[in-house]
């Protein structure tokens, strides 16, 4: 009976001590841990954990206070950062504003990353820090957006970071920061593995250590949860999800992703490739240049039905570029509804009564279902005489392709944390120096939004500066500039023992995991 | 034999040659790196410091000049997507998948030509039939849906292996394997069983059909004549004599599971360098393509010189020197 009880007591024990641990299985690979390398989402989750930045965004996308308690514009070109005093490193250093400087100037000494961190540190031509706690940064014209750009700099500890490499990251000598978890080791390809850094200045977070273990593929990702392999897992996989949530052995969460999908059409080249009459010859002009075929395509689509067959119900129809919510959303539209009779109506009026042929181009392994997506719309468009023949392509091959205008119709996904930076990418008029309309593949152009945006981009009110990105998004979605499709669902699977708060950005954050 | 080995190697010199420059113009025909790897937010001038960062923005015939001249010092390159040399990358995933190959090549040929043997000795009785007939499910299930299988029953179900991962590793002279702890052998067991399955019921068959020829030989007759002991006909005049084309086979067979062991890898989440080719390819990071398709081709090269060599240790009518490859 004695040795019954102590075994049971050992049982206990090694129970409380597996419960400190969590263990969550990724979805996509995690590349480098230099903070300030590569600008991908798994590099940036790691990184959450390691390292603060001043300012962060909560379940719903929203700016709130990181390492700066406190930021305001003292003039229209100079921000000030309030740091939080008492901030310490890993290593028991105090965060001062001179590391935060050192931070904000490392991504341009980094001349081989491909996807730089300078994007957000290019618009500051001066800063200084007039004592040890606070930062100002200057730009050269009005700009509303550095503490939104702040929240993808992390900050690392001058001391440790001065002078480091790759490798002394990925080996963790400078893996200093003053995040929730300390960095333990890396195994490229394989698993990360932190513990908890007991001086947060934050929350205290339940787990002593914590895996982020690397799996890539759907199937394996699912089976590692169903064996125990991992206590957790993101992104789950659309038909998984339904069986999981029916599982009372697991958990499953979700929540609308900033990830809103959408067709771009080519509104710019007289004779756009791929678009031809019904028996291949080329139309006597773009017919997209005419806003009726334009809504008439967006009214071709069953939203809904898309959401509920090809997303099992994990996604939401879209009406906007951002997802609802999302600074700068625009309540006042609604999605297209579906109208099959009306979209036939505003073709014929449009001098096209007979429909017209075209390529939709979507890419195969980027968003989920995307390429069932596009048959799908490919399908819905045959109903109102359009005949639209999918290409489907890995993304490796589409991007380089849809970014050099070898398409007229083409899928694209997109995540903002504001109405105004989506449009500024997506619906301005493409403007190379000024970085407006890297990603318009449809060459939409109309001065007023640009003028709104632009005015958006420069107004330090947030209230004032809302209302105009929300009127931009209005204008520019009610000329289809681009035809919404769907705001995809972030989904997380889980232990029946543990909770998660879903968040809109996709991260899967270990310190915001609690047990029930 | 040196210098015979010395000119097989030269040949292989040739061949990388020429592969690392057909690798490295389709690369370049699918599109630029940066396009996928650039995070959506950056504008123009973003793309191109990336683009200039990496050389990319150079003429094709510069940047293949700038890799054969860091080729011929060692260095293939850094890789876009991970910044770390490309070479010390493969190699960092080799031991993994090296270990997992291994492993599974054991089981194959551990397994296999036992099986083979019995089946091709008693070819009428129920057991060989059973052999024969299982090691055709073997052939021709893929090995993703094996994999998944194994999984689901042994993982899920069960609850007695882990479903994926490499689990914890044991340094054994500076290489991390898995073999040595029962954790570590627990990880490898499913994904070695599944690389194995194929390899396996491949050698049962050429087994079995090496000693059902043998059997009617006239050397087997007259060793039997002579009063030798089954087992000493069996293990030494049948199998030494059939053992030559499942030497070829295995080898062949070695290098294609160490080189393409991706799928495999992808099911189970093992931390291989077939999964870092995929990787690599989904990306376009060329350095890390060219690199690994270098270090394949001279896997493959030194396994068939094994072979080569193999052969002439088995069957005394080789020379080498006359097979010319």
């Amino acid at each position: 009976m004695k040795r019954l009880s102590a075994a049971l007591a050992a049982f206990a024990l090694a129970v409380s001590a597996h419960a400190a641990d969590l263990r969550i299985g990724l979805a996509a690979d995690v590349t480098s841990m230099d903070p300030h390398f590569h600008n991908i989402g798994p590099n940036n989750l790691v990184a959450w954990h390691v390292f603060d930045a001043l300012t962060r965004v909560d379940e719903n996308a929203r700016l709130v206070p990181g390492l700066a308690e406190s930021w305001r514009a003292i003039d229209p070109t100079t921000w000030e950062f309030k740091l939080r005093k008492g901030v310490k490193f890993h290593d028991g250093s105090e965060l001062t504003a001179e590391d935060v400087l050192f931070s904000i100037d490392r991504p341009a000494t980094l001349d081989r990353s491909p996807g730089p961190f300078t994007t957000f540190t290019r618009p500051i031509v001066a800063k200084e820090a007039p004592d040890r706690y606070t930062v100002r940064l200057r730009t050269a014209s009005p700009y509303a957006m550095v503490p939104y750009d702040m929240n993808s700099i992390f900050i690392v500890s001058k001391k440790a970071a001065a002078g480091a490499t790759q490798a002394d990251f990925d080996s963790g000598k400078a893996m200093i920061g003053t995040g929730p978890y300390r960095f333990v080791a890396f195994r490229r390809g394989d698993r990360v593995e932190l513990a908890r850094h007991e001086g947060h200045w934050d929350a205290r977070p339940a787990w002593e250590r914590v895996t982020l273990r690397i799996l890539p593929n759907d199937p394996a990702r699912t089976a590692a949860l169903l064996a125990g392999d991992v206590d957790a897992i993101e992104s789950v996989p659309t038909a998984d999800a339904t069986r999981l949530a029916a599982n009372p052995s697991f958990r499953t969460e979700s929540k609308v992703s900033w990830r809103t999908l959408f067709l771009t059409l080519d509104q710019a080249r007289d004779s756009p490739p791929g678009v031809t009459d019904r028996s291949g010859r080329p139309l006597a002009r773009n017919p997209f240049k005419d806003p009726r075929v334009r809504l008439a395509f967006s009214k071709a689509i069953n939203r809904q039905a898309i959401v509920e067959r090809m997303m099992e119900g994990y996604a939401l129809p879209a009406s906007n570029l951002v997802a609802p919510p999302i600074f700068g959303y625009a309540q006042a539209l609604q999605p297209e509804p579906h109208d099959p009779e009306g979209a036939r109506r505003l073709l014929a009026g449009a001098g096209y009564p007979d429909g017209f042929a075209i390529v939709l181009a979507a890419p195969n392994n980027r968003y989920v279902n995307d390429e069932q997506v596009a048959q799908a719309v490919a399908q819905m468009l045959a109903r109102v005489g359009v005949a639209a023949r999918v290409e489907a392509l890995p993304a490796a091959a589409y991007f380089p392709k849809a970014r050099a205008g070898e398409f007229a119709v083409a899928m694209l996904g997109w995540g903002s944390f504001s109405a105004d930076l989506a449009l500024r990418s997506l619906a301005l008029t493409p403007d190379p120096d000024k970085g407006f309309g890297t990603w318009n593949w449809g060459r939409y152009s109309n001065p007023k939004v640009d003028q709104l945006v632009v005015q958006a981009l420069a107004t330090v009110d947030e209230g004032k500066r809302e209302a105009l990105a929300r009127e931009a998004m209005t204008v520019a979605m009610r000329e289809h500039a681009v035809i919404p499709l769907h705001h995809q669902m972030a989904t997380w699977a889980m232990r029946k023992e543990l909770a998660y708060r879903p968040r809109t950005d996709e991260y899967t954050f270990a310190f915001a995991f609690r047990p029930r | 034999m040196i210098l015979y080995a010395f000119r097989r190697l030269l040949e292989s010199v040739v061949v990388l040659f020429a592969m690392s420059l057909v690798v490295f113009l389709s690369v370049y025909a699918i599109g630029n790196p940066v396009d996928i790897l650039v995070s959506p937010q950056a504008d123009a001038q973003e793309i191109e410091r990336a683009i200039r960062g990496l050389g990319l923005d150079r003429p094709l015939w510069e940047q293949y000049a700038v890799f054969l001249r860091q080729a011929a010092a060692g260095d293939l390159g850094h890789s876009f997507a991970f910044n770390v040399p490309a070479i010390g990358l493969i190699l960092e995933r080799m031991p993994a998948t090296l270990e997992l190959a291994g492993a599974a090549m054991l089981v194959a040929v551990g397994l296999g030509i036992p099986l083979g043997l019995w089946a091709g000795l008693r070819p009428e009785s129920a057991s060989a039939k059973a052999i024969m007939a299982g090691s055709i499910l073997g052939f021709s299930l893929p090995t993703f849906w094996v994999g998944l299988v194994l999984v689901m029953v042994f993982s899920v179900w069960l609850g007695w292996l882990p479903a994926s991962g490499r689990g914890p590793t044991t340094d054994l002279l500076g290489v991390p394997v898995s073999f040595l702890s029962r954790e570590g052998l627990r990880h490898l067991l499913l994904p070695a069983a599944t690389l194995a399955l194929f390899k396996l019921s491949l050698l049962a068959r050429l087994t079995r059909a090496g000693t059902r020829e043998a059997l009617a030989q006239d050397y087997v007759k007259f060793a039997r004549a002579k009063g030798l002991a089954t087992r000493r006909v069996v293990g030494v005049h049948v199998l030494k004599n059939i053992l030559v084309p499942i030497v070829t086979v295995i080898g062949l067979e070695l290098g294609s599971v160490i080189a393409f062991a991706i799928v495999t890898e992808t099911i189970f989440a093992w931390p291989g360098m077939g999964k870092l080719l995929i990787d690599a390819i989904g990306v376009l990071d060329r350095p890390v393509i060219v690199a690994y398709l270098l270090v394949t081709v001279t896997l493959f090269v030194l396994i068939n010189l094994v072979v080569d060599l193999a052969y002439s240790a088995l069957d005394p009518r080789v020379r080498l020197a006359e097979a010319r490859a």
